[in-house]
């Protein structure tokens, strides 16, 4: 199969995510993070933050309805049965606090064949209610059997 | 609390997932992909069982990260890795890393992820600040 490039500079409408709290403690368990500042308003409010705060991680859950649309576009083209996530970064800025909105945008930065693999690069940026950006990550997903 | 100079380890952490983690993860996420918590599908498309989320073994990197730099969740401000193997529920993950770039409080470690020798995540950089 030969890779298809025609999404590279496609951006997706904004998907939007309140954070509750009770999201961010089951996030935190299942991690086994034992921060207080990510179960309990006191602790958070005394460590200087507005409210229970999102562990940096968290951007998975926030940012998971704008990536998982992406991956089945047809204009992607991505045979999702082939495909691995070969690689993830992120880059956080505000603290995410229980009860913030989060507005996160996708773009296809990249895609590209090597060795065989297909290259599939998104970036998405994340902000909150005033607009201040909370995290921007790059999403690396490789597709096996891909001609160069 | 103490890897502050190129060269050190951090301390690191170890931890066993229970059989159940791929489930409360998939929940906490919702990333319900079957080969991750259906262990008969798993096996169906060439797995050898149900294996763990990339991005749950990723969490254990930024907590040994996070931890090291003080146990603030604002001390991480970036963290890049690379997935390359699979891991498994009831077997240990260990994550390990050191200091590569120090800068008074800005401390930048290199860690890697492990689960009965093979590297699951491996050339991941975080760059911390330390509280």
């Amino acid at each position: 199969m030969s890779l298809k490039t025609d999404a590279v500079g496609k951006s997706w409408p904004a998907h939007e995510y309140e954070v509750g709290r009770e999201k961010i403690r089951e996030y935190a368990q299942v991690i086994g993070l034992d921060n207080p500042v990510h179960f309990d308003e006191e602790a958070a409010k005394a460590a200087g933050y507005r409210g229970i705060v999102a562990p940096p991680m968290f951007v998975v859950v926030y940012s998971a309805g704008a990536m998982g649309p992406v991956l089945f576009d047809p204009e992607v083209g991505m045979n999702f049965a082939a495909m691995v996530h070969g690689g993830q970064e992120f880059e956080w800025g505000e603290p995410v606090i229980s009860g913030d909105v989060i507005s996160t945008t996708t773009t296809c930065k990249e895609i590209y064949a090597k060795a065989g693999k297909g290259f599939y690069v998104f970036e998405t940026e994340s902000k909150n209610q005033n607009g201040d950006l909370v995290c921007r990550a790059t999403w690396t997903n490789i597709v096996r059997g891909v001609e160069e | 609390m103490s890897a502050r100079n190129k060269g050190d380890k951090i301390a690191g952490l170890k931890v066993t997932p229970d059989k159940y983690v791929p489930h409360r993860y998939a929940g906490a996420s919702g990333d319900f992909n079957p080969i991750h918590i259906d262990k008969e599908f798993a096996e169906m498309v060439g797995l050898p069982g149900a294996i763990l989320h990339g991005l749950y073994v990723m969490g254990l990197v930024a907590k040994a990260a996070t931890d090291e730099a003080g146990g603030d969740p604002r001390a991480l401000r970036r963290l890049s890795v690379q997935f390359r193997g699979m891991s498994f529920p009831e077997q240990e993950i260990e994550v390990t890393g050191e200091v590569i770039e120090a800068d008074g409080s800005d401390v930048t470690f290199d860690l890697i992820a492990t689960q009965n020798g093979n590297q699951v995540i491996r050339n991941a950089t975080a760059d911390v600040t330390y509280g």
